[in-house]
Order: C-alpha cells, then structure tokens, then sequence
C-alpha cells in the first residue's frame, strides 16, 4: 500500500492522546487506591488532558488530509452499524468529548466525592467520566486498528496483532509521553510512568516482532492464476492497459526500493523500542525532563517509520493486476 | 431478485481496448462523468477510467498464451467495497444489484478501494470521488432507448461480442447459460466476494488426422500415371 | 445524486442522432452520432450498417477527443520568409492567398512540364479523386500509401487469382472450417474480421496463426506458429511440396479453373520458352487472356483445345505437340519447382519443424478434402455448364503485410495464391471470397503511361498514373529503358510497381534521380516521420539546399488536419477538416467496403461545424482543378462546372454520359438506378436516409466462383465494373512474370532492360514462385546483424495519427522494444533496461520489454508510437517523444549499392513494395551513463499559429459543457 502520511500521522497521534490519557487516567485510579500520590488536577489532569486533545485534535486534522471532501465528512458517522472507519469517526469526537469532560472537570476541581464503593473507594465525577472515556480510548483503539484488520484481502494486517500492536505501541507512546509530562509538572509519577511505558514498549515489540514474522511467512492465499482465472505457474503481466500511471499505482505501491523499506522497518525497530527504552532507564532516576522528551520524540518518529511500514509492507491483492513494468 | 453482471468471454477477446474508450466516452458525459483526464497532452498522462484491458503471458516460448484481459467492477453479490464505506456512498441497487457510488454523499476516503480486491475502483482525482463502472446504469435502465440499445457502452462496442451482459440469477439468460456451458468462473472466489461478472475461458479446437485420411483410394495423383499401354502378348492372345 | 434510473440522458440537453461514417482508420464503420446542444456526445457503431453491425473500435470510440485535440491546424499557414525549413515559423495566410500561390505555381508547371508538380498521399481515401485530378493535371507523379504499404499482397495476389486480400476479398469466415492468418496483426477490415474471427471461434472452427509475434488476433489462436521473419514463401512452398506429394490437392478445380493443366513450352532454345503453346482459335476480340491454349487429354492421349467437353486432361507429366514442341502441363511444373522445397528444408530456414509443416499440410489438404460445403445454388460458367449447386472447401486464409511488407514478398504471396488455388477455395463458400469490384482480369486492364510523351504540358495524362503492366511493353520508360515517374515505378527496377514507390519520392526528388521536380504536394502523409524509411536521413534532405541556397526540393504543400512532424517542412499548410466535418464519398472507383455478397459503398455527411478555416481537401481540389482549367472540372467554356464537393459527386461522370460516377447507389434521375445511372441530384440524401451506405445484394448464384461465373460476370459488365465476361482463369502459373524474364533474356521484341537489371529481371520474375532471403540480407553482414526488427499495429492506434487523442495516448503513451528474455540473458541487459538497436544504417536507444510471445531471433515494437518532440500539439516533455521511440529511423530506403545499382529501392524486386520487414539489427545495452531518454532526439517542434493553447492540468469532457480547467 502506498503510506499516506495523513493516515500516519492520524493514527500516531491519536494512539499517543489516547496511550496518554490512558496514563493520566491510570495515575489517577492508582492515586484513590492509594497506591501512588495524588496530584493536582489542573496542572496533572487538566493540562494532561489539554496535551492529549491537542494530539487528538492534530490526528482529526491530519485526518481530513486524506480526504477528498472534507467538507462532508460529517458523513462519515452514518454507517456504523458496518462500517468500522465510521465507527472510529464517531469514537473518536466521542472519546474526545469525554476527555475535554475530563480536563474540565479536573480543572474546575469538579472533584467531591460522589460516593465510595465499599466504604473503601471515593468515587467523583471525573473518575467516571474517565472510566468512559477508557472504554472510548480502547473502543477507538479497536475501531483504528479494526479498519485495517477488518480487511481480509490484506493479509499483514487481517490479523488480532494488529490490534494488539496499535493498543500497545498507542499506550507505549502515550506512557512514555506521560513520564515525560509528569517530569515536567514536577509529579512524582515519573518512575511509575517510564516503568509502565517500558512494560507496554517490550510487549508492543514482542507483539510487533510477531507480526514481523507473522507477516514475513505469509502464504499469499491469491495468485496471479486466480486473479485471472488461469491456471499456469508462469503468468506475467505485460501491459496494464495504460501508461501514465492510474490510482490503482498510485494508490497500492510505496514505490520504493526493497532496500529503503527494509530501512524504514530496521529504523522503527531501533526508533520505537530500543532507544526510548535505553533512554527512557537512564532518565528515570535522574527524572530528567529533557531526556523523556527525547525519548517521546523518538519513539513517536519510530512510531512515523512504523506507520509507514505497516503500509508499505501490506501487498494487496488487486497488486496482481498492476506488475508489468509497462 | 435480479443481478445484473457482464459475462467476459476470455477465448475471444483480442484485446482491442474498444470497450475501453467507448466506456469512457459514454460515462464522461453520463450520470456517472465527467472523467476526468490529468496532463492530458503532457508528461505521464493519467485519467479515470471505469475498465481496463490488460495483457498476461503464460507459459514460456514457443508454448506461449497471450491472455486479454477486460476489467472493470465485477458487481459482487457479496461487495466488501460497500459495507466498509463510512458515509454511505457505496451502496448495492436492490433493484437489479449493481454497485454504485453516490458522489455527493462520497467524502474520497478511499476505503472501498482499499477493500476491493480487485482493484476496481478509481479514485477521481479531480473531483476527489471514488468512481467505478456503474454498469451504465444510465443506459440499461433507460426506456426511452431501443431494447437493443439498453446495454452497456462496451458490450455495444465489442467487435468480438466477447462482452455478454444480462441477469446472471436468471437461469435462462444468455449469460447464465454461458456461464454455465462455458464453465464460466470467478475471479478470486477465495474472497467470499461473490463476483456477479464472470468470465469464459479459453477453449482449444483441434484437428484430427488419421492415418487413412491421407492413404485413400481416390487420391488424385492415381489420375496422373500414364495409363498401361497395350504392348505385347496377352492372354487373350494365348489362351483359350 | 440523482437516482440515474429516473432521468433520460436525453434530459440533459438538445440532443441529435446523425448519421456518418467513422474515419478514425480506414475501416470505415458505420457510425451513429449523438449530439448535446451540438457537442458531441457520444458515437456508437450503426448496428444497421452492413460493416460494422453496430461494433465500434477502441479508435472509433475516441473520435471526440480527435475534434478537441490541440494539435488541430485551423488555419492556412505560410512558412515565414526569414525562416527556414523544418523550423516550424509559420505565418497565417488566407485561403483566398494560398489558392493564388498554389495557382500560380501549378500553372506554370502544367504549361511546362507537369512531371515537375508530384501529388503523394498517405493513408487516405481519396484516391478516385487525388488520382483523377493528377491525372487531369497531367503528371505521372502521383500515388497513394500501397506502395509502402501492402502492393505485394495486391500484385502477389491480382496476379494470380484475379483478387485479394487488404481490401478486395477475404476469408469466408461464415462457413469456414479452418482458418489460417499468417502475418496479420490488425489489418484494414479491423472490425469485421474481430467480429468473424470470434464467431468463427465460437463455432468451432480451428484457427492457426503464423506469425513470430503472438498478440492481438493471434493471441485467440487455437495454434500459434512462430515463424522467422521472411521465410514464409519457404514454408508455403515446403506446404505445397507436401500437398502435392500426398494428393491432397483439389484436382478438379485445378483443371476447370485454373491454368494449371495448360501446356507451357518447354524448350529453353525456342524464344517462347515457358510461355503457354497457343493455337489458332476463334476468342473475343480485346479479350485479357484467351483461351487459345491446350490440355493433353488422358483418354486420347493428345493434346486438344482447353475446355473441350468430354476432355480430361493430365495435370503431370511431358508431352510432344504434333509440331515437335516439347510441352509440359503448368502443374507438372509447380510439382517440379517444389521438389527440392521439402518439410525439412524449410524447418532450417523458418525455425518451423518440418513436422509442423506436414501436419500443417494434411490439416489444410484433410479439411478441404473432407469437409465439403455444397450450397443448393444454381450457376452457370462460363463455358456453359450448369451447376446445381456451389461446392466449398472450409479452409481459408488471411495474411497481410508480415508476407507483403518483406523484398520476397510478391513470391511468397503467389505461393499462398497457389496454396489457396490448389486446395480450390477461391470465391467458393468456406474458402476466400472477393469483394466487387474484384475478381478483376488478370492484370486489371488500366495501364500507365507507355513512356515520356505521355506526359504532355497542358494536358491529361496519356493513361493512369497507376495501372497493370500485362507486358514488358506496358511499362512507363522512356527509349533508353529508364523511368519517367519520379518514383521510378513501372520501371525495369520495379516493373510491377501497381501502386509505385511513395517510400522513394523523397529521396529520389532530392537526388534529382531521374529528375529534379518543383513542386511536392503532400495530402494526409506524414513523410517527416513515420512512413518514410531513413526518417532522420529524410527529414534532412527536406532542408537540403543547393549551392544557391535553394532547396532541393523546391515547394512542399502540406495537406493535413494535425501538426504532424510532416508540417513543420512545409512551406503551405492547408488545415484539412475531420471526419466529422466533412462530406467523403468512399467510393467504388477507389477502394469501396463492398461485403462479398456485393458491392457497397459509403459517404460522409459532416455532423458538426469544421473547426476555425478548416477546409475539406476535396474542396481544395475541386478549387485549384477548376482555377487550373483542368479539363474534368471546367465546362466547354473553360468556366467552373462543380460548385462544391457535394455537387461534384453527384454530377461527376467518368466520361460524359458514362453513368459512372463516384457513388454507385441512388442513381438514375429518381435514385433508381444503382452502379451505373445518370446523376441523382438528391443522392446524398438518399445515402443519408440509409444510413449513409448503398449495398447491392447480389442474387446467390452471382455471389460465387465469380471468376468463371457467367451470370455474374455478365452482370457485372452491364453494370459497369468490368469490360470482359471471359473466364478469369486462375494463374498458377505466371505467364505474364515470364514475358518479363523471355525479355530480360533479350528474346522479345519491344522494351528490354538496361543492361545493370538484366539479371535482376530474369532472376525475380520467375514465372513460379520460389524462395529466396530479402535482399538486404544478402548484401549485409547478418552475423554482425542477427536480429530481425519488426513493427506491429497497435489497434488502438491509427499510425501517427492518435498521440494526440488524450484518451487513445493514455493506452500507448510511449513504446517498448519487446525481445525474448534469452536475448537479454545473451547481451546482458535486463527487463526494462535502456538499449541501442542498431543496425547497418543508424541505430537508436530505446527501453526493452522482455516477452515469452516472440520468436527469439525477433524484436519488435508497436508501429509509430514514438513522436518528435513538440509535434502533434504534445509537450516537448511527453512520453511519446523522450520514452517512446520509432523504428524507421533504422530502415534504410535505399540497399547498400549492388550490381542493379546504386541507388535501388529497399523494396520488392517485382513490384517495388517497401521491404520494411528485412531491416535486421543487433541490440545491446547503454552504456552506465547514458541519459534515460530516445536517441534519436530532435529539436522540439514548435507550435504553429492556429493551435489550441496549451491546455492545463485538467481535460474535463462533458458534452455541452467542456470545461477547462
Ligand atoms: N516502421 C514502419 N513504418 C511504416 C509501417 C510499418 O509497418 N512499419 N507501415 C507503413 C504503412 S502500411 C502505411 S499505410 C504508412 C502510413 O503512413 P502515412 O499515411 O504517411 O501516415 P499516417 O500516420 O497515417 O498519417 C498521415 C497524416 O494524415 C494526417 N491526417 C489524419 N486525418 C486526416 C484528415 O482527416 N485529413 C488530412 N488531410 N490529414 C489527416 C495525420 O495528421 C498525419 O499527419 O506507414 C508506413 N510506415
Ligand atoms: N489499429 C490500427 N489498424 C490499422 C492500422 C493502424 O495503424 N492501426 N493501419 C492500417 C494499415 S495502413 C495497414 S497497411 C494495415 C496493416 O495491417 P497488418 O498487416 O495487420 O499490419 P502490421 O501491424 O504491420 O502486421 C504485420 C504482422 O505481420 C507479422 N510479421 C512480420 N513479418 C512477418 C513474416 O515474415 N512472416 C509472418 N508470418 N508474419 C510476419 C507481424 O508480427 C505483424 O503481426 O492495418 C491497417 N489497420
Ligand atoms: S472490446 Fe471486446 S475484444 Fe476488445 S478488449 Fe474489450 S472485451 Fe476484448
Ligand atoms: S469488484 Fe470491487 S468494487 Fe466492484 S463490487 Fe466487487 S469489491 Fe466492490
Ligand atoms: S471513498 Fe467514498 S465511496 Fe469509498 S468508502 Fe470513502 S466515502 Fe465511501
Ligand atoms: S458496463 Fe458501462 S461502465 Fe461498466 S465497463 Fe462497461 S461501459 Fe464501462
Ligand atoms: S475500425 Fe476504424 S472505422 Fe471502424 S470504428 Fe474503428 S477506427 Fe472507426
Ligand atoms: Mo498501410
């Protein structure tokens, strides 16, 4: 497939708002139960919240980049019953929604106690409004990753790792943002952060190593013979009916050499898992700011790479009809 | 229910590419146009086209097949170009089944193309829509036309009549038949897609020779022989 | 949007149906034409013309874009006078100027000498008009695309059985069981023969394709046969060889109808050596081939009249007339001429296996023999005999330039002439069919001039420019044997050069070999590029000046609708419509589209408005015919008789009083009559109410064995398409190719060859056909040059002509060369890579294609894709010209000096066909640093006044509304 850096930067940077609100959330819970210290909610949760709208917002607008008539894209919430990018475009103003509620009431320190669970757990309004807007973030994580893994012609991403792996290296992304955040609000979560976005950045390598092997054995289940209905094991196009190029090469080829995507693929290897994690270890004691912030913008240019080459790798099907060289 | 298709007959297709142009030329000033054409005088010229003829070679010199071969929207029965479209723009007609896009509802999202297996689907790059064979749909239903006439642009043009257009859940339609006798098939039937356009494969005829075809008493070189001349002594002249 | 099956399309304008028919290549379909507010919409093929019924090509398909096309010429141009030729600076002029300067000029020749005024013209047709005003005019110097086209297929075949393919008969492929096409890719019958190739499929039929390439029709083959180009004349005879070894010959068709039986003299002391022994026997006076010849009959065993009922003659053996002449049958000497032609001896030289030979063979001869059609028709011969019925042998054959367009093609044309004449299926159900006006005598009566004073100032021409030497004596030289026609043709160099020599005008009018001329007057040729051989050597000579500074060849008039490579040389320009604006009548007196159960013929009726000042050419012609006095276009009074086009096909007679004129339909007063009938003053609406084609059914009996059918023939001379009722007796053997070689052995009286050609005429005109290798590769090292380098059609290409059709050049936007992977393997170069071609006359750089449908020791590439930069209103930059690439460049128009001379044609030594096929190359690839572009390139042509401006990024066509964008 031909990467569109709109898609890429659309499922990138949501998958880090998403990934960091899921840290800010994840603190919050840890601080009721007690287990981490609170913090204060305008500065942690309020502006936390801001940050990922911002990621948010930049991915819904790098989203209308893909599309021909932005201006209709209201459109697009109509078929959810069937379709599953109609059904990120709703999660994701839904999940939006939910997370401005979330830094709105954080921010006005909406925070009394509602109730508390069996005498133990103080419940307020933003820790529901959390709880929803969880469940959004891992809704629009599924609908993300499901438009791409609902398609079973394409064969490296019909599969559950791809949901996996956009969950996890959203939540890599978003956690190792996080550390970063709290280093810069002065919040004592930094070691919890680079701790759970070490733990979420391995099991997203592990996962995306397993779809990198996945991938790389794939049985293709078409061949040109069924894609012409001749059965013969020497078959080669010789002509595509045109020549100046059409959507259909423009659209399903990255038109690059072998060599550069091998490269992109080494890179988001390096980028995404080993030098934030390196980074990310050494800076946690120090809790340097700047280092976590390297880190991020490593990991989320890795993340870049990674995008890409989850296109680029993806051979579809309708290929078989565009090989001639003519 | 009725499902419209074009059944592509594969053995006698010459690869002409007249349903090609007749198929743009029809749609770019029809319901579905106009097509529009990028550069067109210029470097690389590229354009929207709702079918295409390509060509494969099988098989190695001198046992060598050259294969036309006519594409353009198959009109799944099963269409995962439709279901995936988040705005509902793709849809497939009850009426007759054949799969359209509606371009004002279309926001160029692309994904129906991404879900075709088959690479049927253009996007039109100027008026940023996807676009794709209707089946002439403006053609086939219009009454005002002639019967004859109420076909698509390309089965009309066809020198070869190796486009055969009709409803393929008729058992009695002459596409059905084809399909039938002419072990007719799908592209990609692995995909669950339920192509409603099929195609006829290629068929051999061949001449048998035998033996005795060639040694036969009236061979016409017989004729050509001198005829034995009467010379000499015969029994007639000996016997009694 | 709307729910498309609520609304008509008819809804969204002013929408008109118009009938015409389609010029997009000289197919000539029937079209329909729909309008939107006066734009065209949409063009469909007529499902009621007999043509096409309703199919449309790829071509006729983009006729829309051809009117929007920028490389349209709208105005007359004049190239400027500070600027040189091939520059491109034209200056606009008025018609009213251009006519007073082609006037002026014209006259001045014609009251001097009109052999200096040339008049060539590519792929058009108009030649019953262009020919008709040369001849008026008085030049000999005038002829059409068939001499670099196909004349081989039409002398190999005319010649032999009084027909042809290309556009004068074909294979019956209704009820045909086999089907053979050698070296055919497209051809001129494009849509009908898709259409009867597929029917005759799905009906069984077997179909074999010879041809080193496998594309297009080919490719649909049940057997595909690789040949090496330029051997079929080896196979074709090692097919004939077999035949008549296993009997399977039809032997009764060979004695009734064809010469095959005659008795030749076989005595090479006698004068008349090889020539058919004639008696003293009453036959028609004027009569083309009388019948004063003799069989030996098996029963009686002497020799007796041709024809004598009761008499069964022997096809073999040798004999002695009563005289003492020694006399053998002509089969006896076909049997002798194809002895040594074994399966085995032509495996070597075509690559075939000499099994694949045989069984070739035994399925033609088996097919024929055995599968007899026999039609209840009743018909009489000419001889009287009545026949219940017509008998068909199903095999039938189409071939067209992969035979005519090499230096041996004329022989390997009369060997598939003979092959077809042996296995009977000549103008017989299932076999080959000819299309009226065909069978014609053999030759056809027209004859050239019979030498220079022929050609008078102020005056006709003394015969046609283009006829059918029957004779040495028929040829247009002057005493000393040499030529009197610019192009040499119906010289000694190429006697039989039916349809002369277009591919030499050039060069030769350079040279000034024989002669310098004044005035070259090009009408719809693109000489400049893509049918001149030696293109870039060409294109020079065009700007070549003398000492004095002025050039060579002095004034060049471009005819032409586009800004083709061609108009940048000229020095006027005159913008032709488009076939959609203009009348045409494609007529009988040319090349009509006649179906082989009659005649047919067709016109134009313009649909839309010419573009800009675009005038029809035949308006042209009629003005500077009736400006120059030419006696056929001006009244007693010297005052002009046609008003327009239109007026001149209705009125026009052959000669007054003929009732022959260019439309053969609605003739007579009230439209009564047909083929022959005074004038119909309102014949083009008749035509247009029929859908602008005139057909005449013939009755059953008259639709077959035409050669020797009684009631047709008759028919046909009271109608004007023939002057004979004889039998046109099919020549297997060549008696007119032996009076050619008797006098190039200095045993006739009459014209002889100059002593240089004496043995070229002997060897070539062999009265049998026989095998050689193309004379080229005779004269060149083939070691150094292995390879041969072929083009082929692009059906959805028209020649030059489509580059400009936004839609067509989407589909070939540059070219290929396609070569087997083994030789890349061999010269190390990989699929897609940059290569030379080159081969003993120029090279060029092109892209390879690796390709399993080619026979290994062939390249080839589609036919005229590659441009010059700048022309054809594309951007210096577009694919055609930097990718894409043309193989003339290679072809040299001249052999390399030998012992016929220096300065011979590349063409057929019989009938001066351009040997475009012989060109034999070696590839190799580019250096590392070689730019990635065509060699040859040329300065980018400039655009001329009158053209489009450039249009942008967009082309968004929509009837009724074009935008830009
Ligand atoms: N290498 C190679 N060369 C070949 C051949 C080959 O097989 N191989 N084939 C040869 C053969 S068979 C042929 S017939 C020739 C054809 O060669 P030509 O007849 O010389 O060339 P065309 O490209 O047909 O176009 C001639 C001109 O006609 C113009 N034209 C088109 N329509 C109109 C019109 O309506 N009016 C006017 N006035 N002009 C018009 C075009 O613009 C073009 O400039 O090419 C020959 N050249
Ligand atoms: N679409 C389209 N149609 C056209 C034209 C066009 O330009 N475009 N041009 C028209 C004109 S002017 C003409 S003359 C006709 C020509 O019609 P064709 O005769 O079909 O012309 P070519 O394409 O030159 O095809 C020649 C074929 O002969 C094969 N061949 C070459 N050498 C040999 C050989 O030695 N032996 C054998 N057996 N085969 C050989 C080639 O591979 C090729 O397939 O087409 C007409 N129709
Ligand atoms: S028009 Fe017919 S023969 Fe020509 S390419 Fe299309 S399907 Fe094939
Ligand atoms: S061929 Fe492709 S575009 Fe057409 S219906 Fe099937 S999936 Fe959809
Ligand atoms: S491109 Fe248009 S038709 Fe396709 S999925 Fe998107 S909105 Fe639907
Ligand atoms: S059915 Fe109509 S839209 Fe579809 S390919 Fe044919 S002509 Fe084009
Ligand atoms: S074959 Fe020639 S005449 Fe017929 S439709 Fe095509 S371009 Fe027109
Ligand atoms: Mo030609």
């Amino acid at each position: 497939m031909h990467p569109a850096f709109s898609v890429i930067f659309l499922t990138t940077l949501i998958g880090a708002g998403q990934g960091l609100f899921l840290a800010l959330y994840t603190g919050q819970v840890y601080s009721i139960a007690n287990l981490l210290d609170p913090q204060d909610s305008v500065t942690f949760y309020a502006w936390g919240s801001l940050l990922a709208l911002f990621l948010l917002a930049l991915g819904l607008l790098a989203s209308f980049f893909h599309l021909g008539h932005p201006e209709r894209a209201w459109r697009s919430a109509t078929q959810w019953r069937t379709s599953w990018l109609s059904r990120e475009v709703i999660v994701l103003p839904v999940f939006m929604f939910f997370v401005m509620l979330y830094g709105l009431f954080n921010y006005f320190g909406l925070t009394d106690v509602l109730f508390v669970v069996r005498g133990q757990l103080p419940v307020d309004s933003t820790l529901l409004i959390g709880l929803l807007a969880t469940l959004m973030a891992f809704a629009l994580y599924l609908s993300t990753a499901m438009i791409y893994a609902s398609l079973k012609f394409l064969q490296e991403w019909h599969s559950p790792l791809t949901v996996v792996n956009y969950t996890l290296l959203g939540l890599a992304s978003g956690f190792t943002l996080a550390a970063g955040f709290a280093a810069w609000t002065h919040a004592n979560l930094v070691g919890f952060y680079v701790g759970w976005a070490v733990i979420f950045t391995m099991l997203g390598m592990i996962s995306r190593f397993a779809s990198l092997y996945r991938n790389s054995r794939i049985k293709r289940l078409v061949e040109t013979s069924n894609a012409i209905g001749v059965k013969h094991n020497r078959i080669v196009q010789k002509s595509q009916g045109f020549m100046g190029g059409s959507f259909n090469t423009r659209e399903f080829f990255h038109g690059k050499s072998a060599s550069f995507v091998r490269f992109m693929r080494n890179s988001f290897i390096v980028l995404v898992f080993i030098v934030p994690v390196v980074i990310m270890i050494s800076a946690a004691n120090a809790g340097s700011f700047h280092l976590l912030i390297v880190a991020f913008v490593v990991q989320y240019l890795g993340l870049i790479a990674e995008r890409w080459y989850f296109f680029a790798d993806a051979q579809h099907p309708q290929n078989l009809y565009y090989q001639a060289n003519g | 229910m009725t499902q419209l298709a074009l059944v592509i007959d594969l053995n006698v297709c010459v690869g002409c590419h007249a349903c090609v142009t007749s198929c743009k030329q029809w749609n770019t000033s029809g319901w579905a146009g106009p097509l529009a054409d990028q550069r067109p005088y210029d470097q690389d010229p590229t354009g929207t086209f709702f079918n295409r003829v390509q060509t494969f070679e099988v098989g190695e010199y001198p046992n060598t097949e050259t294969v036309h071969f006519p594409k353009s929207c198959l009109h799944c029965e099963e269409p995962p170009c439709v279901p995936v479209c988040p705005t509902g723009a793709s849809y497939k007609r009850e009426d007759n089944g054949v799969v359209l896009v509606d371009y004002d509802k279309c926001i160029g999202c692309k994904y129906c193309s991404w879900a075709c297996p088959y690479g049927m689907r253009e996007l039109d790059e100027n008026q940023k829509v996807m676009k794709k064979c209707t089946l002439c749909i403006d053609r086939i239903t219009d009454e005002s036309l002639p019967e004859r006439e109420r076909k698509p642009s390309c089965v009309l043009s066809c020198p070869t009549d190796a486009r055969l257009f009709g409803d393929v859940h008729d058992p009695d339609s002459e596409v059905s038949v084809a399909i039938r006798e002419q072990g007719g098939y799908q592209l990609m039937p692995e995909w669950g897609t339920k192509p409603a356009n099929h195609y006829l494969p290629r068929r051999k005829a061949k001449i048998q020779i035998h033996e005795d075809e060639l040694d036969r008493a009236d061979n016409p070189l017989k004729k050509e022989a001198p005829l034995p001349a009467a010379e000499g002594e015969t029994l007639d002249d000996v016997a009694w | 949007m709307l729910d498309p099956t609520t609304t008509s399309d008819k809804a969204l304008g002013r929408q008109e149906v118009k009938k015409t028919t389609c010029y997009m290549c000289a197919c000539r379909c029937g079209i329909k034409v729909t309008l939107r507010d006066g734009e065209v919409r949409y063009i469909e093929g007529n499902p009621d013309h007999p043509h096409n019924q309703g199919a449309l090509c790829a071509k006729g398909a983009s006729g829309i874009m051809k009117q929007y096309s920028p490389a349209r010429l709208t105005k007359p141009l004049m190239r400027k006078a500070n600027a040189k030729r091939g520059e491109s600076a034209f200056e606009e002029i008025s018609w009213e100027k251009a006519f007073d300067i082609i006037h002026e000029r014209l006259e001045h020749i014609r009251k001097t000498d009109p052999k200096k005024f040339a008049l060539f013209t590519g792929r058009d047709q108009m030649q019953a008009l262009t020919g008709m005003f040369a001849k008026q005019f008085g030049t000999p110097n005038y002829a059409a695309h068939g001499g670099f086209c196909s004349v081989n297929m039409a002398a190999g075949l005319i010649y032999t059985i009084g027909g042809s393919f290309w556009e004068f008969g074909g294979p019956d492929l209704d009820r045909s069981k086999l089907f053979v096409m050698i070296g055919t890719a497209e051809d001129h019958d494009s849509n009908p023969l898709k259409t009867a190739i597929a029917k005759f499929k799905r009906r069984g039929g077997r179909f074999i394709s010879i041809n080193p390439i496998r594309t297009g029709y080919s490719a649909i083959a049940d057997e595909w046969v690789p040949i090496k180009p330029g051997t079929d004349g080896a196979l074709l005879l090692a097919i004939i060889h077999e035949m008549i070894k296993t009997g399977l010959y039809d032997r009764d068709f060979l004695v009734q109808y064809t010469n095959s039986a005659e008795l030749v003299i076989n005595d090479p002391k006698s004068d008349d050596h090889g020539l058919f022994k004639r008696v003293e026997m009453h036959y028609e006076e004027g009569c083309f081939d009388p019948e004063n010849k003799l069989w030996w009959d098996r029963d009686l065993n002497v020799a007796m009249g041709t024809h004598t009922p009761g008499c069964d003659p022997y096809l073999l053996g040798e004999f002695e007339l009563d005289d003492g002449t020694p006399v053998k049958p002509a089969f006896q000497l076909l049997k002798e001429r194809v002895e040594e032609y074994t399966p085995e001896w032509a495996e070597d030289i075509t690559g075939i296996p000499a099994e694949t030979i045989k069984r070739l063979a035994h399925e033609m001869g088996v097919t024929a023999r055995d599968q007899k059609i026999e039609l209840p028709i009743q018909w009489t011969d000419t001889w009287d005999n009545d026949h219940e019925s017509v008998v068909g042998n199903p095999v039938s054959f189409h071939a067209m330039r992969g035979l005519a367009a090499h230096s041996n093609g004329f022989h390997a044309i009369r060997a598939l002439g003979i092959l077809m004449t042996i296995l009977g299926t000549v103008d017989r159900p299932g076999g080959f069919r000819h299309k009226a006006p065909f069978p014609r005598p053999i030759p056809p009566c027209p004859k050239p001039p019979k030498g220079p004073e022929g050609v008078k100032p102020e005056t006709p021409l003394d015969g046609m420019p283009l006829g059918w030497p029957a004779d040495p004596n028929d040829l247009f030289v002057d005493e000393e044997g040499e030529p009197v026609r610019i192009d040499k043709a119906f010289s000694w160099e190429y006697p039989l050069s039916v349809h002369g020599l277009m591919h030499n005008v050039i060069t030769n009018a350079w040279r000034g070999d024989p002669y310098k001329i004044d005035t070259l007057f090009l009408f719809m040729a693109n000489m400049a590029w893509n049918s001149s051989m030696n293109t870039e050597k060409v294109r020079e000579m065009l700007t070549d000046q003398d000492e004095e500074g002025n050039y060579k060849i002095p004034f060049l008039i471009v005819a032409d609708a586009f800004q083709s490579e061609t108009v940048a040389y000229a020095d006027l320009v005159l913008p032709d419509t488009t076939y959609l604006e203009r009348h045409d009548a494609l007529s009988m007196l040319d090349r009509p589209i006649s179906e082989y159960s009659g005649p047919v013929d067709s016109v134009r009726i313009p649909v839309v408005e010419p573009k800009g000042e675009c005038k029809p050419f035949q308006e042209v012609l009629i003005e500077l015919g009736s400006r120059l006095g030419l006696p056929a276009f001006v009244k007693e009074d010297g005052s002009r008789k046609y008003r327009d086009y239109p007026d001149f096909i209705i009125n026009y007679e052959t000669s007054p009083g003929s009732g022959i004129g260019f439309l053969a339909g609605w003739r007579g007063k009230g439209g009564e009559k047909f083929l022959k009938g005074e004038p119909n003053p309102r014949q083009w609406e008749m035509y247009a109410n029929n859908n602008c084609v005139f057909h005449y059914e013939l009755p059953r009996s008259y639709q077959y064995m035409r050669n020797w059918n009684k009631g047709y023939l008759e028919w046909a001379r009271a109608h004007g398409m023939t002057r004979y009722v004889e039998p046109i007796t099919l020549h297997l053997y060549s008696e007119v190719l032996q009076k050619f070689r008797l006098a190039a052995q200095g045993k006739r009286p009459g014209k002889q060859p100059p002593e240089n050609l004496k043995k070229r005429v002997e060897t070539y005109f062999d009265p049998l056909p026989f095998y050689y290798e193309p004379l080229e590769s005779k004269l060149i090292d083939t070691q150094e040059y292995p390879l041969n380098a072929l083009t082929q059609r692009p059906m959805a290409m028209y020649h030059s002509w489509d580059s400009q059709n936004a839609w067509l050049r989407q589909i070939h936007t540059h070219n290929y060369l396609y070569v087997s992977p083994k030789l890349g393997d061999a010269k190390g170069f990989s699929d897609g890579d940059w290569v030379w071609v080159e081969s003993p006359h120029n090279k060029i750089r092109c892209m390879v294609q690796f390709s399993e449908s080619v026979e290994p020791g062939t390249v080839w590439t589609w036919n005229a894709i590659g441009k010059a930069s700048g022309a054809w209103g594309l951007s210096p930059k577009a694919n055609e010209s930097q990718k894409g690439f043309l193989l003339n460049h290679v072809i040299s128009e001249e052999l390399p000096p030998c012992e016929s001379g220096r300065h011979i044609s590349n063409s057929d030594p019989v009938t001066g066909q351009a040997a475009w096929f012989d060109v034999k190359v070696k590839v190799y690839p580019c250096a590392e640093n070689e730019p990635e572009v065509t060699s040859p390139q040329f300065k980018p042509q400039r655009k001329v006044p009158g053209q489009d401006a450039k249009r942008g990024k967009w082309q968004l066509f929509f009837a009724g509304m074009f935008t830009k964008k």
